[in-house]
């Protein structure tokens, strides 16, 4: 499998997921640059985490102009994977290949800590191999994280079954204290209908690696990279 | 050229307004040979202020050791201390104040703290891999610290978030004395190959000297005079000497600097934080022993029309200065223009040794660079100290006039309002703003510790760091408080499973022409000395704040922030503080005393404001280290806490808390119970032991001379004495998570 992770001004989480990637997962990886259209043959692009052009404006807004988004909108639009980590997830929303729009976090405050995650969709690459029964502990690290879109979007986003993850208490409760930025139904990640772009703020990249104390971002990021290939 | 003459050349009151004494004044005229114009007396006004020439400090710092095996760039020779650490790699890192921009404009004045510190490490060529701060604070009950809390917590979060280096440790202290002047300071830490470090030099006539980075702007003019000088009603005047910070500027900076350092070709960079360009120009110069011609026109500017001086002293965040090769200008320039990043040239190298200055073809200033700069022409002073009446007062407390906990309900009081003190109390509402995780680095997420533990890719090793300084320790007794400081630094990077490397050091203090004021600093640097020769920790550089204090409140509580840098060899030596399972064994290495000093608890609860520091003897400290080192690298222990403010009680909690554990614990009986549960005496830390390991630790402590005592076991969720529950885990853990949040959600 070969990942495309795409620099943008402003990444900072692109030598995270490339290093999970590469050392952590033996993924051949490309690092695609703003500037350019050429996507290098990745099968898999990943939009990675940080401040996107600095993110003056609203995250992710300037970012999916950028000349290397238009081809990633176009090996979307042909069934080609792509996901998107925390920043990432918000210029896929702005870009329009996924719904729904994140915004401020009801505390108003950047937040970065850990979270619990339940699984969700039963039928993405990204959830399949995970155990719904089970909560994987990911951090978040976002100021501009809470899941919003129309109560329409959200209705397909049930029939289509497109709900990544949801945030949740260690023991897998869903509710208002186990949601840390006010998300809509505690919404943490999605896919698009056709289940081939993702989305999720917390970063699986940052719990992947015994030497972090957390491997639960590897089991989602293995995952990913088993059914893809499979 | 000649220099253009100005119709009205300033006088000894101009210069007494930019700063300067009027000797100062005089020796400025007799090294030019000449009555300066208004764009010289500014240079000289910024580059002889404290903040650029430490002209009052310079004397004291030259006392303390800078020596060790590993050290490849001594304190003052670079932007920052430079450390061997093995595998070919170094470690650049240092600490910085930014206190007084922060109490006016709290949010820039942090962020650009951030980006300040960031810049001289990798001005260097380091990739910085991790962040800490140190905070001081007024009383939280005020409406004023409440927000300038808030403004310097988003200011360093903004800035360090979207610059994207991990915030991994740091400290967060409330005083009254902190009312006006908040403290903060910055430190950073990254990583370089030996071969690669970048200097901050220039030499080699017909070199092209580059701007890049941001435009010019009139922010921060004389920043570096305003912060040498007391905070006052007028300050606010001053506003636009506070720079405003660009974080995504920073990090193209960041990635463009590490690119074109990388090519070879540059001969010296520096990063423009504190009297802007004027200071960049001057010292790389001086240390080169050569000159510049800049033409100050070709500067990109934010402002039309800005006049030399202001271009010369503007502190527009996010620039550097760089000397590179003759004839690699065009790779210079692209290498920028990747980032698309401003980069021009804006002069060359002479062999003059002086700094010509032209704007649209007129020479408006000629200076020799080598007399602006410390250890060149700039002055230094001898102040004048002298012991305050406060000390003695403070060394006459006695214990026996405070009356002793009697019984569990005193315990349980005193325990809740000491973990819930914002002193104690987690900062989660303070980290949690921090991205402590980017770069995926940071191996204390999941397994706290007494210091930050950030690995190294690519080795096996990874920097330990902490900060730390117990300012009312120092306020106490500055030497003692100081060696205090260094010692729990050591401590802390020792717990963690780490070896003491060197130090920074942020010498955050009152108005030095107080010689009361000057005491406290002289007496803090003697302090840091012993304790810095005693645990083979030098001092690679850092900064000196002075004029931390109001016109009418007096000075701040000195605070020596100590940066230690330490180093872990192995994963496999990491040690965390909590406690691992119900019914390890608990001990105390170190000695409990009947001592109260300083404390938490005798200070805020018992409201005794005067009394000396803490119990301390750096011996018996260096010998609990030692033992702590050995215990840890032969697997003896379950855990590793030093025992510091908020005392033993506070300690245990820490270490039960993280796993809703609990403990079961004897009080030591040759102490009082307030001394033994809440006391700050020094050199203790609190061990687990698996009781299958039990004995293999009681022959290590058999092999020692230091003290040591079983205190008890842990326990399931409870906290007990002599069986005696006086909180519930998960009580003590709400009430110590939430103090802080709730006091500022409020």
């Amino acid at each position: 499998m070969k990942f495309g992770v795409v620099v943008f001004p402003g990444s900072n989480c692109d030598e995270d997921i490339i290093y999970t990637l590469q050392h952590t997962l033996g993924q051949e990886v490309v690092k695609l640059w703003h500037k350019d259209t050429d996507l290098q043959g990745a099968e898999c692009i990943v939009l990675p985490g940080g401040f996107s052009y600095g993110d003056y404006l609203r995250s992710g807004a300037i970012a999916r102009f950028s000349p290397i988004m238009e081809k990633v909108v176009a090996h979307a639009n042909q069934g080609g994977y792509v996901i998107g980590i925390c920043n990432g997830f918000q210029i896929l929303t702005e870009a329009g290949l996924l719904p729904g729009a994140l915004l401020r976090n009801n505390g108003q405050k950047f937040i970065c800590r850990n979270v619990y995650l339940k699984p969700q969709s039963t039928s993405t690459l990204l959830t399949k191999g995970l155990d719904p029964d089970k909560t994987y502990k990911i951090p978040i690290a976002h100021a501009e994280g809470r899941y919003y879109a129309d109560q329409e979007t959200v209705k397909e986003l049930h029939a289509n079954d497109q709900i990544l993850f949801k945030y949740s208490s260690e023991t897998g409760i869903i509710d208002e204290a186990s949601n840390p930025n006010g998300s809509l139904e505690n919404i943490a990640g999605i896919s698009n209908a056709r289940k081939n772009v993702f989305g999720m703020m917390p970063h699986p990249e940052r719990a992947a690696e015994e030497a972090l104390g957390n491997t639960d971002g590897r089991t989602i990021l293995e995952g990913l990279v088993a059914q893809i290939t499979a | 050229m000649t220099l253009s003459t100005e119709t009205h050349l300033p006088t000894v009151d101009t210069a007494k307004k930019l700063g300067l004494l009027p000797e100062e004044f005089e020796k400025i005229k007799a090294i030019l040979g000449r009555t300066p114009n208004f764009t010289e007396l500014s240079i000289f006004s910024v580059m002889w202020s404290e903040h650029c020439s430490y002209k009052n400090s310079i004397v004291w710092l030259k006392t303390l050791p800078k020596d060790s095996p590993r050290m490849l760039a001594k304190a003052g020779e670079e932007n920052a201390g430079l450390v061997d650490i093995g595998d070919g790699l170094a470690c650049s890192f240092k600490i910085e104040s930014h206190n007084h921009p922060s109490a006016l404009e709290p949010y820039q004045g942090a962020a650009t703290g951030v980006g300040g510190i960031n810049r001289d490490i990798f001005t260097m060529g380091a990739r910085p891999i991790a962040q800490l701060n140190s905070l001081r604070f007024g009383n939280l009950k005020l409406d004023k610290t409440r927000r300038l809390l808030k403004g310097v917590v988003k200011g360093i979060g903004d800035y360090g978030n979207a610059f994207g280096i991990p915030t991994v440790g740091g400290e967060v202290f409330f005083d009254d004395s902190f009312n006006t002047n908040p403290l903060v300071n910055a430190f950073s830490a990254g990583i370089v190959k030996t071969g690669q470090v970048a200097k901050a030099i220039s030499y080699g006539v017909g070199n092209p000297v580059f701007i890049v980075g941001s435009a010019t702007g009139k922010d921060g003019i004389h920043g570096a005079t305003f912060a040498s000088e007391d905070i006052g009603e007028h300050s606010v005047e001053k506003l636009p000497a506070v720079q405003v910070g660009d974080p995504f500027q920073e990090k193209l900076l960041l990635e463009a600097t590490l690119e074109i350092i990388a090519t070879g070709h540059v001969i010296g960079i520096q990063d423009m934080g504190a009297a802007g360009i004027i200071c960049s120009t001057s010292e790389m110069s001086a240390k080169g022993e050569h000159g510049m011609e800049i033409h100050l026109d070709r500067v990109p500017t934010r402002q039309a029309n800005m006049v030399p001086f202001e271009i010369l002293l503007s502190e527009s965040q996010e620039r550097m200065l760089i000397v590179v090769e003759k004839g690699k200008e065009a790779g210079t320039k692209a290498i920028f223009d990747k980032w698309d990043l401003n980069c021009e040239q804006i002069g060359t190298v002479t062999d003059t040794g002086r700094l010509h200055f032209y704007m649209h073809g007129e020479l408006v200033a000629d200076v020799p660079a080598d007399d602006l700069v410390l250890g060149g022409g700039a002055p230094v002073y001898h102040r004048e100290y002298r012991e305050p009446a406060y000390y003695k007062e403070y060394q006459k407390f006695d214990i026996h006039t405070i009356e002793d906990i009697q019984n569990t309900t005193q315990i349980t009081e005193a325990a809740k309002y000491i973990l819930s003190h914002p002193n104690i109390a987690s900062k989660k509402w303070v980290y949690e703003q921090y991205d402590s995780m980017v770069g995926i680095a940071n191996r204390s997420t999941n397994a706290p510790s007494d210091a930050a533990i950030v690995r190294v890719k690519g080795t096996d090793k990874s920097l330990v760091i902490t900060v730390d300084c117990n300012s009312r320790y120092v306020q106490a007794d500055p030497e003692q408080g100081c060696a205090i400081a260094v010692a729990e630094a050591a401590r802390n990077i020792v717990c963690s499973g780490g070896e003491p490397v060197a130090i920074t050091n942020c010498l955050n203090f009152g108005n030095p022409y107080v010689p009361e004021v000057y005491w406290q600093f002289v007496g803090a640097i003697k302090g840091m000395k012993k304790a810095c020769e005693k645990f083979s920790t030098p001092v690679t550089g850092g900064n000196v704040s002075f004029y931390n204090q109001s016109s009418d409140e007096g000075p701040v509580f000195p605070t020596p922030t100590i940066g230690m840098l330490g180093l872990m060899e192995a994963p496999e030596n990491q040690m965390t503080i909590d406690f691992k399972k119900e019914g390890d064994i608990i001990y105390l290495i170190g000695q409990s005393r009947n001592d109260l000093a300083s404390s938490e608890y005798l200070y805020s609860y018992k409201g005794v404001k005067a009394s000396p520091a803490p119990y301390f003897d750096i011996e018996e400290e260096f010998a609990v280290q030692a033992l702590v080192k050995e215990l840890i690298l032969q697997k003896r222990i379950e855990s590793a806490h030093d025992v510091s403010d908020g005392g033993l009680l506070a300690a245990l909690a820490e270490s039960a808390m993280p796993r809703g554990l609990g403990f079961n614990i004897n009080p030591d009986k040759n102490v009082r119970l307030d001394a033994f549960l809440f006391g700050e005496s020094q050199s203790r830390v609190v061990v687990s032991v698996k009781p299958e390991n039990n004995d293999a630790f009681l022959d290590a402590l058999d092999n020692s001379k230091v003290k040591f005592s079983l205190l008890g076991k842990v326990h399931a969720a409870d906290f007990r004495i002599v069986d005696e529950p006086i909180l519930t885990s998960a009580g003590a853990k709400e009430l110590y998570n939430n103090a802080l949040g709730k006091i500022m959600e409020e």
